[in-house]
């Protein structure tokens, strides 16, 4: 029968399985989702999660789910760092999640892949910081619901900078001047993360530029956004910028180890940063870029979706609204309980005491003052092309003109697809 | 089913005297048990291998975004922009770098081991577990390891630490692409986790040339070691190479894990697959110009493996010994 032949290959593969995990130890986890929910979830609504790396977040987002009432809901935990190619694909085949986080991307709205939550957010829309509403509106229509804002900074270590004798930095050249000073021969002086992409937006904002303007047409490629790419280029080969740490930039390992003096990073890292380091620790925006520039900070977050073509988006609304509208309970626990994050809903802010005082209060202060949200019109395929301008004129030794202007190219395609 | 009958007819009375015959009732047609044993296979590989290629055949002349049913045909179209896409030729000319490295320092390094484990007296058995282990290791196990404990760029990462002994600065290996350190990070690691399967078929293949050739040899005057070697047994392993280099080039064409695993965000460094992984299933889910992409791969890996078997005579059988 072939069932001999295939206990036979069953062993074999079951004694890889036992070695790769033997070899791998804890690494393991990685890349065993499947995308799919498990065998008896045929009945539950499937949300999707990226991996949060604060604890307790995968627990509490499945403990809200447990709390609900009016249907079964399955979280898939998304690990690894491209989640938003494994939701894209995902989102094309039947094994869809009913609802996700996601950032607002005009694309998803265009193809019909996001549900309008107008009638859900309505209500409570005044009770929203409004960019935030702004962000996820389009013709009028409101498609998703904000859960969390993240604003993103530098964070650094206060007694590292007195040592070198080293003021807060006001411009990019004051950062590389900076992380010059404070390298010695344990300690870089500053991290933006391995691929350097998360300062991208923020670097462009700091410049004076923008991604789009208010008529969806490019407004990235002006000459300080060309220098500020030289600049940064500087930087890279400086030696003083810490590259291949162990965890990105997201993490606040790099920091809380003594391996750089300063991090970007966002708000999320900043309980564990003042747990290690204590007040040992302050942050800055993105310092600005030339002299027409203004210091920048990105406000990222995650927002709620419901996907239209799924069979049971009136239920994943009614869950979103039980949650990610009613509840504040949760949404305050969400924003607060694991790492920081600023709540959309101005209610809970105003009611939020963990971030009134010292440090947090700060980071409100950068998010309200420096702070640059989602542009709908700015889709995941222009973001790559700005990665690849980065990864071809910083990383690599590329000419920045040429770099955005194939960057341009792919931008204007995308934008005469969505916009005509 | 059809041929069962015919069988039986043809053969009218094998089910009578059979009571010696086969065991489990299988007894009768020959036909009938080479279905009943392959079937399941060929349906399988109908269904997970050869519908997927039809398909994928299918879609690379279709406008197919977003969709795996698509409605627009567009000819040739796919083709044209895949072979007109920079990321999409350099891709292969990665992967020939690649090759002209992993291919020979594989061969290289597997036959030196075989020939070693040959001529250990003692410990053979465990020797060579111990350089086959690493097979079992999965690629993307072994890239988180290479990325996160071995190649890490900061001190403590186990080659910045060996340098650092000499006095050397820490090296970026993933992440600067000048000088691209990222090929030794990611040719150690394959080198590291297939040489011992490679090794295996090598000493297999150094156990099967008769002792007679080496004593003929050593009659005739010829030294032991390279004059040997050289003209006894690589020649001896010439159909072994022959299998090994075709599977390494075809190993190497369908690189994947490592490269995504241990480069992130850039335009360097990604071979045919990891490009079309990111034209097909990326943030353009461009199904059309991925399949086109694959089918001009496939088309290369079969030129490519007829004009090898070509030169090296593989599938000559006894004659190419």
């Amino acid at each position: 029968m072939p069932a001999l032949s295939n206990s036979n290959w069953d062993r074999r593969t079951v004694l890889r399985a036992a070695m790769g995990l033997a070899a791998a130890g804890g690494l393991a986890a990685c890349g065993s989702n499947n995308g799919r929910g498990g065998g008896a979830s045929g009945n539950a609504l499937v949300q999707y999660f990226h991996a949060y790396g604060e604890a307790g977040t995968e627990q509490a987002i499945k403990k809200y789910a447990k709390a609900y009432k009016g249907a079964n809901v399955t979280t898939q935990w998304i690990t690894g760092s491209n989640f938003e190619s494994k939701l894209f694909a995902s989102l094309l085949t039947k094994e869809a999640p009913d609802l996700f986080e996601f950032h607002p991307q005009i694309q998803l709205i265009k193809s019909g892949q996001v549900a309008d939550l107008s009638d859900i957010v309505e209500p409570v829309k005044d009770d929203f910081n409004q960019a935030d509403i702004q962000s996820h509106t389009v013709d009028g229509k409101i498609y998703g619901v904000r859960m969390i804002d993240d604003p993103q900074f530098f964070f650094y270590r206060k007694s590292m900078l007195e040592k070198a004798n080293v003021e807060v930095p006001q411009t990019l050249d004051e950062l590389l001047e900076a992380a010059a000073k404070l390298t010695t021969d344990k300690v870089k002086g500053v991290y933006l993360g391995n691929t350097l992409q998360a300062v991208i937006r923020p670097m462009i904002w700091a410049a004076g530029a923008d991604t789009l303007n208010d008529k969806n047409e490019p407004a990235y490629h002006t000459d300080a956004v060309v220098d500020g790419i030289r600049q940064m280029r500087k930087l890279f080969t400086s030696g003083d910028l810490l590259l291949g740490a162990p965890a990105d930039y997201w993490d606040p390992a790099a920091l809380t180890q003594g391996l750089t003096a300063i991090q970007f990073c966002g708000m999320w890292a900043m309980p564990v940063m003042q747990q290690a380091l204590g007040d040992d620790l302050g942050i800055f925006p993105f310092p600005k870029v030339g002299d027409a520039g203004k210091p920048a900070v990105y406000n990222g977050g995650w927002s709620m979706f419901v996907n239209a073509k799924g069979d049971r988006v009136d239920e994943a609304k009614e869950y979103v609204k039980w949650l990610w509208i009613d509840n504040k309970e949760y949404q305050e626990d969400w924003a607060l309980s694991y790492g920081f994050h600023i709540p959309p809903r101005t209610s809970i802010a105003e009611s939020a005491d963990k971030l009134k005082s010292g440090l947090p209060a700060e980071g409100v202060k950068l998010f309200n003052e420096f702070g640059h949200f989602d542009n709908i019109g700015w889709t995941q395929a222009m973001i790559k092309a700005t990665e690849d301008v980065f990864a071809d004129s910083v990383r690599k030794n590329g000419d920045p003109e040429a770099a955005l202007d194939k960057c341009d190219k792919v931008v204007n395609a995308e934008l005469k697809k969505l916009f005509g | 089913m059809s041929t069962t009958t015919t069988r039986d007819l043809a053969r009218p009375a094998p089910a009578k005297p059979s009571k010696a015959g086969p065991r489990r009732g299988l007894r009768g047609s020959g036909t009938f048990n080479f279905w009943l044993f392959t079937g399941p296979f060929l349906i399988g590989l109908l269904i997970f291998v050869y519908v997927p290629i039809g398909w994928s055949i299918w879609l690379s002349f279709y406008e197919a975004r977003f969709t795996v049913t698509p409605s627009t045909f567009v000819g040739l179209d796919n083709y044209r922009s895949m072979l007109g896409n920079d990321n999409f030729t350099g891709a292969l000319g990665t992967f020939t770098v690649f090759a002209a490295i992993i291919v020979p320092t594989t061969w290289a390094l597997s036959l030196g081991l075989a020939l070693m484990v040959n001529r250990l007296r003692f410990m053979r058995a465990f020797f060579r577990s111990v350089f086959f282990l690493p097979t079992a290791c999965s690629y993307v196990a072994a890239s988180l390891i290479w990325k996160m404990s071995v190649f890490n760029g900061v001190r403590f990462g186990l080659a910045n630490t060996v340098l650092g002994w000499f006095g050397v600065e820490n090296i970026a290996w993933l992440d600067n692409p000048n000088p691209p350190w990222y090929w030794l990070v990611i040719v150690t690691a394959r080198l590291w986790l297939q040489s011992g399967f490679y090794m295996i078929l090598f000493l297999a293949a150094l156990q099967n040339i008769p002792g007679e050739l080496y004593e003929a040899a050593a009659i005739d005057g010829a030294k032991p070691g390279w004059q040997t070697f050289r003209h006894i047994t690589l020649p001896q392993l010439r159909a072994t190479s022959t299998a090994v280099i075709l599977l390494l080039l075809i190993a190497a064409y369908q690189a994947f894990d490592e490269f995504f695993n241990l480069l992130s965000k850039t335009t360097w460094g990604r071979p045919p697959l990891v490009e079309l992984y990111y034209t097909a299933l990326g943030d353009n889910q461009d199904y059309g110009a991925g399949s086109a992409g694959a089918v001009i791969l496939t088309l290369l890996i079969v030129v490519v493996t007829l004009f090898q078997g070509k030169i090296m005579g593989f599938g000559r059988g006894d004659e190419s010994k």
